[in-house]
């Protein structure tokens, strides 16, 4: 029993078959690649998690519980928690309150009117930041305003506000899309520090290096298909796999 | 007051409101020399200052442009003026009333208009003051009187009232035999002005206010963090129409005389005017803007052409007709010229309003005297000018 099921799924845009009976099993504490061509489904399917996007049909059941029809607040609450292809953070704010933002989320719910508490006095939550902060690398910078890092610093910095959140199943979009090398190969190290928490993980990527570093298990999506789903090891020798996407060349 | 801009402690919070009540409460030593110092302006201050405050709750932390505050404005006033005339001319009943009132309808109003954001929710807000200001000429002429005003008179029940006291003439509210008029109106309301600018600072302190100001920066990240943004901008709106029916109520306690003129969208427009003159999202920058506004209104609206010839009496004959005649468009009548002017600098200059100008040579001061690494350490935190939405 994995912890994502994702039955039959089907999604249509107009006359585009975005998503064509999708079958997906992501083992708990396991990290699950999905890659596939530009244009496969890889983020219409992530977006049918996160309750962005409904799919037309099929079931999508986080934990036992559906997660269709649920809000993106709602689902979030539950312990899915997402990492956006370009990062998604507070710009106006200071890393560390954009840190501490979601760990209030994680803490109060949904809605907590509390305006005379003190975010001075918050201290737990403030700890909780700092690490997380720390873990990151980001915790010298902590004051600074979100807009002002770089495009490498933003990411860590979304996936610090997601991990203080303690998630369940962790979704990752392309997390080292537009990162150097060195960048890339940090944040590879930073996933597998975390992984050592056993945090569930979904990797969209591109980048083979990474997947192959990351993956448990891999599932290659084309033209809203999935064509193979396997070990990485197999994965690399699927003709299929290799026709469809990777043309042979890359590996 | 420059530390108005940093973030602090309780502690300092309690220093910094001590220094702000004793500003307010000295105002007529210090406005002295602006020539400011007269009772009907400082009131106007302290209310306008109050309505403000409370609509950068809203606009200053979530970003939600509102154009239909006055609404709660008015229904504040009209509030006020009804429990003059059912419960008698106490202040304090027409203020809670007010408060809650006032309340009411912000959450009716906010709940609808909250379903759209950017220019979509302000021309809904911006539609329901306008529906409330004709309504209030129309169809609910027996609630506000319509043109004419709703005011309190000897024959109303006032039932708390002790009528054998009383003259026949005008009714004004007081307590504990104090009269809501002159310097005991304009401490009235700087003390409320004191009290609610003292949770407007602990609202921007608090994990509430810290979720608020998310909503402005991104609210898509919000709620995939798990945030329902609804329930917070409603409370924000509803909290700012609070204000504004305070405000409102204030303006009644001062002159107890309801008309509808005061709901009507100029009167919206100009607390935004206000708050973004002063510094949006700082807590004393609307203050600054709206005592701006009222003291230009007041004073540069007084100004005529006698007087103007008198400051340049000094002047050779031909100069100073001149002077006074290039001068006299932007005073007197022509003062919202002056105005326009100001404001048209400080949104191109100064996007962070006055506050930003204050805090810019507080650094330049600073720095000279050597104390830039303490200031740089202090201010870090400061909020930023509003980025062109």
């Amino acid at each position: 029993m994995g912890i994502l099921e994702v039955r039959d799924v089907n999604k249509n845009f107009g006359g585009l078959k975005a998503l064509n009976n999708v079958n997906l099993d992501v083992e708990e504490g396991s990290v699950h690649a999905i890659i596939g061509p530009n244009g496969a489904g890889k983020s219409t399917l992530l977006n049918c998690f996160v309750g962005r996007l409904d799919p037309d049909t099929g079931t999508v059941m986080f934990n036992g519980k559906s997660l269709l029809g649920l809000k993106p607040h709602e689902i979030n609450q539950t312990g899915v928690v997402r990492v956006f292809q370009t990062p998604e953070i507070f710009t106006d704010l200071s890393l560390l309150e954009n840190v501490m933002i979601p760990a209030f989320a994680r803490r109060d719910g949904a809605f907590k009117l509390n305006p005379f508490r003190d975010v001075e006095r918050e201290g737990e939550v403030r700890d909780k930041a700092m690490n997380i902060l720390e873990e990151v690398g980001l915790q010298e910078d902590r004051n600074k305003i979100a807009s002002s890092m770089s495009r490498g610093d933003k990411r860590r910095l979304e996936l610090a506000m997601c991990l203080v959140q303690d998630p369940v199943l962790l979704l990752l979009d392309e997390p080292t899309a537009g990162m150097s090398r060195a960048d890339t190969n940090a944040t590879i190290d930073l996933l597998k520090r975390i992984g050592e928490r056993g945090i569930t993980k979904i990797v969209i990527e591109h980048d083979m290096h990474v997947v192959f570093s990351l993956a448990d298990r891999i599932s290659v999506l084309a033209q809203g298909t999935v064509i193979a789903e396997d070990v990485p090891a197999n994965i690399k020798g699927n003709p299929k796999v290799q026709e469809a996407y990777l043309g042979g060349a890359h590996l | 007051m420059m530390k108005f801009f940093s973030q602090s402690s309780e502690k300092g919070d309690l220093v910094l409101i001590a220094l702000f009540a004793v500003a307010v409460f000295t105002m007529p030593i210090w406005l002295a020399p602006f020539g400011a110092n007269y009772p009907d302006l400082m009131q106007r201050f302290a209310i306008f200052g109050i309505f403000a405050t409370g609509f950068n709750i809203l606009f200053g932390l979530t970003g939600y442009l509102s154009f239909g505050h006055a609404a709660f404005l008015g229904v504040g006033s009209y509030t006020a003026v009804w429990t003059f005339k059912l419960l008698g001319m106490n202040p304090i009943p027409a203020v809670i009333a007010s408060v809650v009132v006032a309340g009411v309808f912000a959450l009716v109003i906010g709940f609808i208009s909250l379903r759209r954001s950017g220019i979509y929710f302000s021309i809904l807000t911006l539609a329901f003051a306008q529906m409330c200001y004709n309504l209030a000429y129309s169809v609910l002429t027996p609630i506000t009187n319509g043109e004419t005003g709703l005011r309190v008179l000897h024959e109303d029940p006032r039932i708390f009232d002790d009528k054998t006291v009383e003259t026949t003439g005008p009714l004004i509210s007081q307590i504990f035999g104090y009269q809501m008029q002159g310097m005991t109106g304009f401490y009235f309301c700087g003390i409320l002005l004191v009290i609610t600018v003292f949770i407007a600072m602990r609202i921007f302190r608090s994990p509430f206010g810290m979720m608020l100001k998310a909503v402005k920066t991104n609210q898509n990240r919000l709620n995939y963090t798990g945030v329902n943004t609804r329930p917070y901008t409603l409370a924000a709106f509803v909290i700012s129409g609070m204000y504004a029916g305070l405000a409102g109520a204030l303006m009644c306690i001062i002159d107890p005389l309801a008309g509808a003129e005061r709901m009507q969208w100029t009167a919206s427009g100009e607390v935004v005017l206000m708050t973004i003159l002063g510094g949006v999202g700082t807590i004393i920058g609307p203050i600054i803007g709206a005592g701006l506004i009222k003291y230009f209104e007041n004073i540069f609206s007084a100004f005529n052409d006698q007087t103007l010839a008198n400051i340049y009496s000094f002047l050779p004959d031909g100069l100073s007709e001149v002077l006074v005649s290039v001068t006299s468009l932007f005073v007197g009548e022509g003062w919202h010229l002056s105005l326009g002017i100001l404001f048209m600098l400080i949104v191109i200059f100064l996007p962070g309003g006055v506050t930003e100008g204050l805090s810019r040579i507080g650094k330049l001061i600073a720095r000279r005297t050597g104390k830039a690494q303490k200031n740089e350490n202090e201010g870090g935190r400061r909020s930023s000018p509003m980025p062109g939405e």
